[in-house]
């Protein structure tokens, strides 16, 4: 603001980077989540006990894990909205496998292969064909879950091993927390370090920025985007095996509606739906956030449905706020002048 | 590209041709668009003939009837999505806004019976008007996605319907609740033929007419197709976008009226997921998911498509469970075709420009 005389145009291009330390992506939101944490463990009665903690965590789970691969394919400029529809025919799949006698051991590794399989279509139509992954992943939704229903019908399989089911829902020690945030935490390091730490990461942004201008400068965007379909798939079918263990049944309806409540943490942790922007973090507190505001909602006898209000609420407003907000510094910085 | 490296000076004719190169490729891609309709109605046609050989009830009058009155719902949603799609958005939300406007005219009629049928129509479509209102001026205004917009409301217009019907304390509304004039609307026929339906051909017809013959409605492809040049044009992008959204969402309340009427018992959950559907049918009928191109006439033959699919899977003695999957393979197949079209459309452009060059 201080600054009256016009920079040359070369350097006032590059100005917005160099205005003060650029904070990283996602941290307005995590700043957030740890204010709305410790107002509501003040202010929320049984909010803050581990039992409550554990219950938060093992919801936020699939839709955490699902959000991982779907936030390199949103960075990449493209959307996969089958993943639901994945968990729920993976779901099926494994219902069926189990009843027709295999070992969990041997049916795990198929569900995932399926997933993957899965995955290759979508990203085979999208990258081979050049069909826009929107349109292409709405199909697919339609086309998974009827297919989930096929393989199992409106049936039922519960009758997994509890040695699993029990696992699935099991806290480290008395902790309360979930053991599967473990395994969990090491995904969400592995995608954070590929994201945002080696090539392959500055390369999604690239595409999602100018798939032209990535292409240009060597990069096979096509078969990185047809990897990144593949690899959410298998991610999907994992958190399909993972979610038929927790509620301890097969069904072809498992998951319905779960890649809205995904794509909304994503948006919400600052993500570009039109690609090249937005980081890890974000999305994790995204997901955070929506599950521990219904859930604080939930403790004070909100009806479960009216919640959907706060979900689409704090949606709209997380990418309102920032355009809102360049505006006005925009007229400001304008003012003077 | 054929085209010589070095181009000499246009001559005269050169200037001239573009413009006809123009007229004439709209004539082709005007012929496209005929083709590819009737490539719908081609898998309509196949689609009944195949399940009446099977069952030769399936063509009963009463059969036909039900089917056109489920069509009818799918058909104004996807007429109003249409002009939304047509301008690079979409909207998500309308399967909440049917939810909100059944819900609401259904209060309406519960808490003052002697409302008059019209009252009840407009009633249903102010609140979806409304919410179209909401979405559009968030879209147009702060300039944010629509998918992301309408993906928020979706669950907003949701939750704000089990509010309602939660802090009011009727979580539902029977079929005895609601006045007979009203549910006779339901079961109305005109020379044989459902009055809801009627009313979706209308809504077809008039939406259809609009968006081929008004400026403002030819506007709405120039921005689907270009924001920015349509912008530069001087056309009014914020306020033409804002219109599509409330009349989108004026046809979602309609549609939500519509869906009392056949239905008669309406809770809270009343339309959920129905927006795949919608899209679903816009996208089958034609109508390109990036804007610029499509009509709402194919979109009602893809909503026509769909809802025979459901019906007729059963009577083909195929499971119930498959319609899902078909309506997905179909989705896939309709934008594969698409795809196919625009890329023989643009070599042959591309040939007769050459050939013209030479």
């Amino acid at each position: 603001m201080t600054v009256e005389t016009p920079p040359a145009p070369a350097p006032a291009a590059a100005a917005p980077a160099r205005r003060g330390p650029t904070l990283p992506s996602g941290s307005v939101i995590t700043t957030f989540l740890v204010l709305f944490l410790v107002v509501a463990a003040f202010s929320v009665e049984g909010f803050a006990s581990t039992r409550n903690a554990g219950f938060l965590l093992l919801d936020v789970v699939v839709i955490a894990l699902i959000a991982l691969p779907l936030t390199l394919v949103v960075v990449t400029g493209e959307i996969d909205l089958s993943v639901a529809s994945t968990v729920g025919l993976c779901s099926a799949v494994m219902g069926q496998l189990w009843v027709a006698g295999l070992p969990l051991e041997a049916i795990v590794p198929l569900v995932l292969v399926l997933g993957g399989v899965l995955g290759a279509v979508n990203g085979f139509l999208v990258t081979r064909l050049g069909l826009p992954s929107l349109a292409v992943t709405i199909g697919t939704l339609a086309l998974y879950r009827g297919l989930a229903f096929v393989v199992l019908g409106d049936q039922a399989v519960a009758d997994f091993p509890r040695a699993w089911t029990t696992w699935a829902i099991s806290s480290i020690g008395s902790t309360g927390i979930p053991t599967v945030v473990v395994p969990l935490l090491v995904l969400v390091a592995v995608t954070a370090v590929v994201l945002h730490a080696t090539p392959i990461g500055r390369s999604l942004y690239a595409m999602g920025n100018s798939e032209d201008a990535a292409r240009f400068s060597g990069i096979d965007v096509a078969r990185t985007k047809l990897w990144l379909f593949v690899v959410t798939g298998v991610v999907s079918a994992l958190g399909g095996v993972y979610w038929t263990l927790r509620y301890g049944s097969a069904r072809a309806d498992n998951a319905t509606g779960l890649e809205l409540q995904v794509i909304a943490a994503i948006l919400l942790g600052g993500v570009s739906i039109f690609g090249g922007s937005g980081g890890l973090l974000g999305v994790i507190a995204g997901a955070l956030l929506l599950a521990s505001v219904r859930n604080a909602l939930q403790l004070v006898n909100v009806p479960s449905d009216v919640l959907n209000i706060v979900t689409g609420v704090l949606l709209i407003t997380a990418v309102v706020a920032p355009q809102v907000a360049a505006r006005v510094k925009g007229r400001r910085r304008r003012a003077p002048a | 590209m054929s085209a010589p490296l070095t181009k000499p000076a246009p001559l005269p004719e050169e200037l001239a041709a573009p413009e006809r190169t123009g007229r004439r490729g709209s004539a082709l891609v005007q012929r496209l668009v005929v083709v590819r309709e009737l490539g719908i109605v081609a898998a309509l046609v196949l689609l009944v003939v195949a399940t009446v050989v099977a069952n030769p009830r399936f063509l009963s009058g009463q059969n036909v009837r039900d089917l056109l009155l489920s069509a009818a719902i799918l058909t104004v949603l996807a007429a109003g999505q249409t002009m939304v799609i047509i301008t690079r958005n979409v909207d998500l939300s309308v399967g909440s806004v049917l939810g909100l406007s059944a819900y609401a005219s259904g209060t309406l009629m519960v808490v003052t019976p002697g409302t008059p049928v019209v009252v009840v129509v407009l009633a249903g479509m102010a609140v979806g008007a409304v919410c179209g209102l909401l979405n559009g001026a968030i879209v147009a205004v702060a300039g944010v996605p629509s998918l992301v917009v309408t993906l928020g409301t979706l669950y907003a217009f949701r939750g704000l319907d089990s509010l309602w019907a939660s802090s009011a304390d009727r979580l539902q509304i029977n079929a005895a609740d609601l006045p007979g004039g009203f549910k006779a609307l339901g079961t109305a026929r005109l020379l044989g033929v459902p009055v809801l339906f009627l009313v979706a051909v209308v809504v077809v017809l008039v939406v259809g007419y609009y968006l081929r013959t008004f400026r403002s409605g030819r506007e709405l492809y120039g921005i689907g197709s270009a924001p920015e040049a349509a912008r530069l044009s001087g056309i009014p992008v914020g306020r033409r976008v804002l219109t599509a959204f409330v009349v989108n969402g004026a046809l979602a309340g309609l549609a939500g009226v519509l869906y009392a009427a056949r239905f008669q018992t309406l809770d809270t959950t009343a339309g959920t997921g129905q927006e795949l559907f919608v899209v679903a049918a816009a996208v089958v009928g034609g109508v390109a998911i990036f804007g610029g191109s499509g009509s709402v006439y194919g979109a009602a033959l893809g909503a026509l498509l769909l809802t025979t699919i459901g019906t007729a899977l059963p009577q083909l003695g195929l499971d119930p469970f498959w319609r899902d999957a078909a309506v997905g393979g179909l989705i896939l197949a309709a934008i594969a075709l698409d795809r196919a079209l625009q890329l023989r459309l643009a070599a042959r452009l591309r040939g007769r420009n050459a050939r013209r060059d030479r």
